[in-house]
Formats: structure tokens, C-alpha cells, sequence
């Protein structure tokens, strides 16, 4: 046994007995990473052999895939807590410079696989920012149904998972139930349920198939039935509460220090949603409340997902009536294929198909930084490009990496159950962590 | 240990069908998630396509308790020591599923970072395609995996070499009624 | 003043260029960006923090090894790496992007960590892909790599290390 663990022993990575530790490390470890904060209301001196250090995952029951944790704990108290990651690391960046234009929507939407339609939105935007065009009308608003429907099922993933965590298992099937109706939209509009590879540089890659309003309202009118259900099931039942409420607790100005977005920081009550602050798409043109909440803690945190559903609701009824005709993709020969039927016709559309699928379109020298609001905070696009058809840097600012960096502090004081409590409100997605 | 070691004769034959009904009948996986097919498989475990109804749904967070390990996703080179070491785990009988292309193969991310194929460091019995396959696909899989334990075939061939069945899912439905030997 | 060319995207104006806090700046894409060298870098982005630009969205490099003369503006000498800085201003709502030069034989830089507690992470993910030494950051140690782990993945010398893969020829219609 001692080999196996000498083989998954990550060194300087992990926790270490606090004598052992520098005390900068110690300070991070425990969450005091602001100046003038301290945590000395639990950091009393204990010395190395009244606490534990214990290790949870990489592998483990909870749905949040391969993040590890390790804890010191003084009996049930979490002292100090170090996420290691990288048990995902796919070298997706490296891979995007060896991948054309056109395929890094392949790539980037494997990051946040719960909601992979924004991460192709996001790297569209900054390729179609570098390469000076402007979308279609219609593109821009179908790609603002299919963001709103993805942030749905992520929020419904949510809420099936943290429901699960803390021991409201039936959650998890219903979450699953209802995101499935999402999904089924997904595959008829894309393809696929997941991966989608549908908003690419130019537009998106097909248009909206017939019926498509009936089955999104469909979707809006079974949807909050279900929400109130959860609501009844959740929100109000003592169990839940307790465990939810004043967990986790963190301030406006720690969740800015740290970098934190997304429902972290709304759940402090500072009202920054990407969508109505710095609206990219449409966003201004549609109506819709910023979900904040009041303490931030766990239970805000929940809250502020589940009625984000709602919002996306709203904002998808809106979309329905306000969808333009139009071309669903730029028309620009050198950035978008000719459609399928030409090809068989006209040799110029054969060769001109082949060299955007081959060789790629060229994107001129430059660099961008772009950012959506996803379902987990600011998800950020960073393209350098050097004049050809491969990006010389791609580099995607994940909002779940940078949101773990909250853990320690979250976590300090904290019980071990709560630890399971938080990092399900936390929400990551390792695959954007690791990347 | 096991049917291996059993005297075969008329007796025991019996015995053999039953345990290896009850086998096939209660495989409980072991959770091993990674990525992108995580999803799909807990989409598979939910009320939609349900696993329960194959005695499946209790995914053992144990790999003491867990028979079947369904490789979820992509095996990063600083996950596949802590696969190997779940793996090793886990009680015999025990099978491997590898679920999706970058489990099998590496996938699209033919690069530093990903173990080219999750046969490299466990011995796979069903390779799954799809990217990431549907919940339709991993069932096939599953299915396909209860027969080879229904049949003993794949018990046996463990016992010989040790390598897994190595059953590559070619077509993502199957073409066959269930009940008919590979 | 001479007839200028309006200038195209991507390229920065031929004339002096405008200066934020003494450092020189450009337009990407209508986007702002501020070119620093080492030791002014710290200086100016506290200066940018106290303008307003109070939230870091982003810590991030490029090996520049394959495009070394690639467009910068008059006065700012170009080094094998940089260190790019988002920031955000969310009062405003405005972003700003900071540049830094890094020689390839000193790779370091003075941490952001005082400044921005949350790029402690993010200056991690810089060290562990391209070798860059933050001073001052108080656990600088690989985070997305295993620990024993030699090289630096993304530095562009640094092959992507792919498994040649041989095709056979089609299978078949079944």
C-alpha cells in the first residue's frame, strides 16, 4: 500500500502537517488571505497530533468529478483546506494552437461540460472580434436562446447535484428528469445532447428546426411547475435550512479580492451579471432581473440558481417573440462554407468548402480578451493570433478556477459535512478548472 | 476463490449458471466519473434511461463494494496512478468498462496530458464510442458486458490471461435480440 | 504632423503612443491595452487600481518565441515572454489590459498577489505552463501538472507530444 500511495503522492501540492508549512502557505490554507482578516476565533495552537489530515477524492461520491481535497480537521472542525487539481488536465490550450479556427469550438466546449454552449459562444465572440465581422441578427439571437436554455440545464444540474449532496437524493432524479427535456431541444437543434459544436465563428451551424417555438414554450410551461415543486420541497424545510444557511458564509469585498463571479458574488449582494452590466449579444434588449442575495451563504447560493431558472425563463419567452428571420451564419466567403447543396453544383464552392475544413480560415494578427456571463461566473476568452489559420495562444479564463481559490475560506470553522455543502454551492466544473 | 476453482460436474453446473445469473444481475458500478461522460452516464442512471431496472443504480462510492468500473472520461497523467490504485481496489470479479473515445483511445486530445487509451494502465472489457456517448450507447455497452458474464465468457478468459475481454462496440444499437452470445 | 494612414485593426498608430500612467498604450480591437516592462510593472498597476479597476479578471501568458517581432508600440522592447493582466473596472463597467515584457533569461515578475489576492491561483497555472517566477507569491508550486513533472507544457518548444496514429484503410459497408 505504501507503494500506491507513493505513486499518487503530489509533493508540494498537498497539505502538509502544520509544522511542516511556511507560514504564507498556512495563511492561504486558512482562508486568511485578506489583509486585516483574521481567523483567529478557531486558530488556536493545536499541535500536529491533535488533528488529522484527510484527503477527499479525487475520487469520490460526490458529482463534482475530480477534485481533490484535503483538510486538516481538530475532530469535526475543518482548520485548514487545499484543493489540489490538475486530475483533469488535458492540455486543451496547447491543443488549440494546433487545432484551425473553425475546430476550437470542438475543443473549448469540452471545458465546462455542463454548459458547453457558452463555451463555444465565448471563443466565437473572440474570433469573430479579431476577425472584424458582424453576425447576422438572427445568429445572435438564436445563440442567445441556446445560452439561456444551457444556462436552464446547467442550473437544473445544480440544483440535481447539491440537492443529492446534502441528502435530498429524489432531487438528483428529478433534476435529471427535467434537463432532459432541455437536452431533447439540444439534439433536435444540434445533434447531440452535450459537445454540441453548434456556435462556431460566423453564426451558428444550423438554423432552428421547424416547430422550434412550440417545443421551447413547451419546455417554459412545464418548467415552472417543477420549480415551485422544488421550491416546496426545498426551500422552506427545516432540514435544508439548517444545513444551508450561515454555511459558507463570504463578503462583497472578500468575493472581489478573490476574484470570485458569477452567483458567489451575487450571493453577497453586489448585483454584477455580466448580461446587464457589459451586455454582449442582445442582452440589452430583453428584460430581466439580476438574482441577488443577502448574506452569502449556501442557501443564497441555491436560491440564486433556482430562480436564475426562472429568469432564463423569462428571458426565453422574450426570445421567442423577438426572433428576426434571416441568415443563420455570416455570409463572408472566406469565414463561412457554402451550404451543402452548392457544393455538388459549383466547383469554386467544392474547393472553397475543402480549404475552410482543411487549411482553415486566416484570422488577422491581433489579440482579444471577451467574456460571457456563464452559469458559473465570468468565463473569459483570451486569443492572440498571428495571422494564420491556427491561434498562436488560446486561453480561457474559467470562472470555476478561479471560484475555488474561495474554498479555504469558505470552508474554515466549517464542519466536514458543510465542507460537502459547500463545494456543491460553489458549482465547479473541473473540466474548466483543469482545462 | 470463485467458479474457477469448482470442481465442474453435474452438481455444480447448476450452481455455476445460478451464480453467474446472479453476477450478471447485480453489477454495481463503481463511481469513476472524470468528465463530459460523467454526465451522460449519471443521465443514464437517472428516470429517463433508467439503470435500475438492470439492478444497476446503486453506484458504490467503495470500490471495495463496487463490481464494475465504468472509466467516464478523459485519464489525465495525474489521474491515471489513482485509477490504477481504485483498480486495484476493488474485489474480484470485477470488470472495466471504457466509456467514451478519450477512455478508450485518448479521443480528440491526442496530446502530453491524456493517457492514449485507459487500456494502458487497467485491462478494459468493453470499449464504448461516442464523444460522449449517449445513454443508449452505454447501455448497449452494459448489456453487452452482462451477456459476456452470463455466458461465463469473460470470466474464463480473465482466468486464462488476465487482459479484459477487449469487446469493441461497433454499431450503437443492438443488432442482436439480448440472449444471443456474442 | 505627417498624413497618417488611419490605422486598420490590429495595428497600433505609427506615432507616439498615448500614455496611461507613463507607460505606453494601444488600441486592440477597441480594446485598451497598456504595455509595461518589469520594474514599472507593479507601479502602474496599483495605479490602475486606484483609477478604478478594482477586480482582476485574468492572469495569463504567451511564449512569443515563434512571432517575436510581432506589432508593439514605439518605445517598448519585445521579450520572449509576456504576462497579460486583465482588469476590470465595475463601477464603470470598462475593462483594461496590461502587458507585460519578460526576457526568456530571467523569467520572473513581481507577484500580483498583495495587490489581488485571487491571482494566487492564476500566477500558479503561469508558473507551472511556462516557467514563470512570481516574486513574492506565497505558495508557488505546479498546479495543473503531476509535482515530478519536467517542463513547462505550453512554452512553444515544449512539443504538444502526440502518439503518431495510423489509419487503416476504411472498414467496410456492414
Amino acid at each position: 500500500m505504501t507503494d500506491l500511495t507513493a505513486e499518487t503522492d503530489e509533493g508540494a501540492q498537498e497539505l502538509k502537517p502544520r509544522s511542516d508549512t511556511s507560514d504564507s502557505v498556512r495563511a492561504l490554507e486558512q482562508g486568511a488571505v485578506l489583509r486585516g482578516v483574521s481567523h483567529d476565533d478557531v486558530d488556536v495552537e493545536v499541535s500536529d497530533d491533535e488533528t488529522m489530515i484527510i484527503n477527499m477524492g479525487p475520487q469520490h461520491p460526490s458529482t463534482h468529478g475530480v477534485l481533490r481535497l484535503m483538510l486538516e480537521l481538530d475532530g469535526e472542525t475543518v482548520l485548514r483546506c487545499k484543493p489540489v487539481i490538475g486530475y483533469l488536465h488535458t492540455g486543451m490550450e496547447k491543443q488549440a494552437e494546433d487545432l484551425t479556427f473553425l475546430q476550437g469550438s470542438t475543443n473549448v466546449t469540452r471545458m465546462d461540460y455542463a454548459s458547453p454552449l457558452n463555451n463555444e459562444l465565448v471563443f466565437s465572440l473572440a474570433v469573430e472580434k479579431l476577425l472584424d465581422i458582424e453576425v447576422p441578427e438572427r445568429a445572435l439571437w438564436i445563440r442567445m436562446l441556446m445560452s439561456e436554455l444551457q444556462r436552464m440545464a446547467s442550473h437544473l444540474l445544480f440544483l440535481a447535484t447539491n440537492g443529492m449532496d446534502l441528502g435530498a437524493i429524489s432531487m438528483m432524479i428529478y433534476g435529471f428528469r427535467d434537463r432532459e427535456n432541455v437536452l431533447a431541444f439540444f439534439e433536435k437543434t444540434t445533434g447531440l445532447r452535450m459537445n454540441h459544436n453548434y456556435i462556431r465563428p460566423g453564426g451558428v451551424a444550423a438554423d432552428l428546426p421547424d416547430g422550434w417555438r412550440e417545443d421551447v414554450l413547451k419546455l417554459c410551461d412545464y418548467l415552472p411547475s417543477k420549480l415551485d415543486e422544488y421550491d416546496e420541497l426545498l426551500t422552506g424545510q427545516p432540514i435544508w435550512r439548517e444545513r444551508t444557511q450561515g454555511i459558507g458564509v463570504i463578503t462583497t469585498e472578500q468575493a472581489i479580492a478573490l476574484s470570485a463571479t458569477g452567483p458567489i458574488l451575487r450571493s453577497t449582494g453586489f448585483p454584477w451579471d455580466l448580461r446587464r452590466a457589459m451586455p454582449y449579444l442582445h442582452y440589452d434588449q430583453v428584460d430581466f432581473d439580476v438574482v441577488v442575495g443577502s448574506y452569502g451563504d449556501t442557501f443564497d447560493r441555491y436560491a440564486i440558481r433556482l430562480n436564475e431558472v426562472r429568469e432564463s425563463m423569462r428571458i426565453v419567452r422574450q426570445i421567442v417573440d423577438k426572433m428576426p428571420a434571416g441568415d443563420y451564419r455570416v455570409q463572408d466567403k472566406k469565414v463561412t462554407p457554402p451550404p451543402r447543396a452548392r457544393i455538388d453544383e459549383s466547383m469554386e464552392a467544392l474547393i472553397h468548402h475543402f480549404k475552410i475544413f482543411t487549411e482553415g480560415f486566416k484570422v488577422p494578427e491581433g489579440e482579444v480578451y471577451v467574456a460571457i456571463e456563464s452559469p458559473r461566473g465570468e468565463l473569459g476568452c483570451y486569443i492572440a493570433s498571428d495571422g494564420s489559420a491556427r491561434p498562436y495562444r488560446m486561453h480561457i479564463r474559467a470562472p470555476s478556477f478561479v471560484n475555488l481559490q474561495t474554498l479555504p475560506h469558505l470552508m474554515r470553522g466549517g464542519l466536514v459535512a458543510d465542507a460537502v455543502a459547500i463545494i456543491s454551492s460553489v458549482d465547479p466544473i473541473m473540466g474548466e478548472v483543469d482545462r | 476463490m470463485g467458479l474457477e476453482d469448482l470442481q465442474h460436474n453435474f452438481l455444480t453446473g447448476s450452481l455455476e449458471e445460478l451464480v453467474k445469473w446472479a453476477r450478471r444481475n447485480s453489477v454495481w458500478p463503481a463511481t469513476f466519473g472524470l468528465a463530459c461522460c460523467a454526465l451522460e452516464m449519471m443521465a443514464t442512471g437517472a428516470a429517463h434511461y433508467d439503470l435500475s431496472r438492470y439492478g444497476m443504480e446503486i453506484f458504490r462510492a467503495s470500490p471495495r463494494q463496487a463490481d464494475l468500473m465504468i472509466v467516464a472520461g478523459r485519464v489525465s497523467q495525474k489521474m491515471a496512478p489513482v485509477l490504477r490504485q481504485v483498480y486495484d481496489q476493488m474485489v474480484e470479479p470485477k470488470w472495466v468498462i471504457s466509456m467514451g473515445v478519450c477512455a478508450s483511445s485518448g479521443g480528440m486530445f491526442n496530446n502530453y496530458a491524456i493517457v492514449q487509451g485507459v487500456d494502458q494502465v487497467v485491462p478494459v472489457d468493453v470499449y464504448t464510442p461516442g464523444c460522449p456517448p449517449g445513454p443508449e450507447t452505454l447501455m448497449h455497452s452494459i448489456l453487452t458486458l452482462h451477456e459476456m458474464i452470463r455466458t461465463g465468457e469473460i470470466t474464463r478468459r480473465r482466468g486464462e490471461t488476465g487482459r479484459g475481454a477487449e469487446y469493441h462496440l461497433d454499431h450503437p444499437g443492438p443488432k442482436v435480440a439480448i440472449g444471443t452470445p456474442h | 504632423m505627417t498624413d497618417q494612414d488611419v490605422p486598420t485593426a490590429g495595428e497600433t498608430e505609427v506615432e507616439e503612443p498615448a500614455l496611461i500612467h507613463g507607460a505606453p498604450s494601444s488600441l486592440s480591437r477597441d480594446q485598451l491595452v497598456v504595455h509595461v516592462d518589469r520594474e514599472k510593472y507593479i507601479e502602474i498597476i496599483t495605479a490602475l487600481r486606484d483609477d478604478g479597476y478594482a477586480f482582476c479578471s485574468d492572469v495569463t501568458a504567451i511564449d512569443y518565441l515563434l512571432a517575436i517581432d510581432r506589432p508593439l508600440p514605439v518605445g517598448v522592447r519585445a521579450e520572449r515572454f509576456e504576462v497579460v493582466i486583465n482588469l476590470l473596472d465595475m463601477q464603470e463597467g470598462k475593462r483594461i489590459r496590461v502587458r507585460a515584457q519578460v526576457p526568456e533569461r530571467e523569467p520572473t515578475l513581481p507577484t500580483l498577489f498583495e495587490l489581488f489576492p485571487g491571482t494566487e491561483a492564476m500566477e500558479r497555472e503561469v508558473y507551472d505552463l511556462f516557467g514563470i517566477v512570481f516574486e513574492g507569491h506565497p505558495d508557488l508550486t505546479r498546479i495543473l501538472m503531476p509535482d515530478d513533472w519536467e517542463g513547462h507544457p505550453l512554452r512553444k518548444d515544449y512539443p504538444i507530444g502526440r502518439i503518431p496514429v495510423q489509419f487503416k484503410e476504411a472498414p467496410g459497408p456492414r
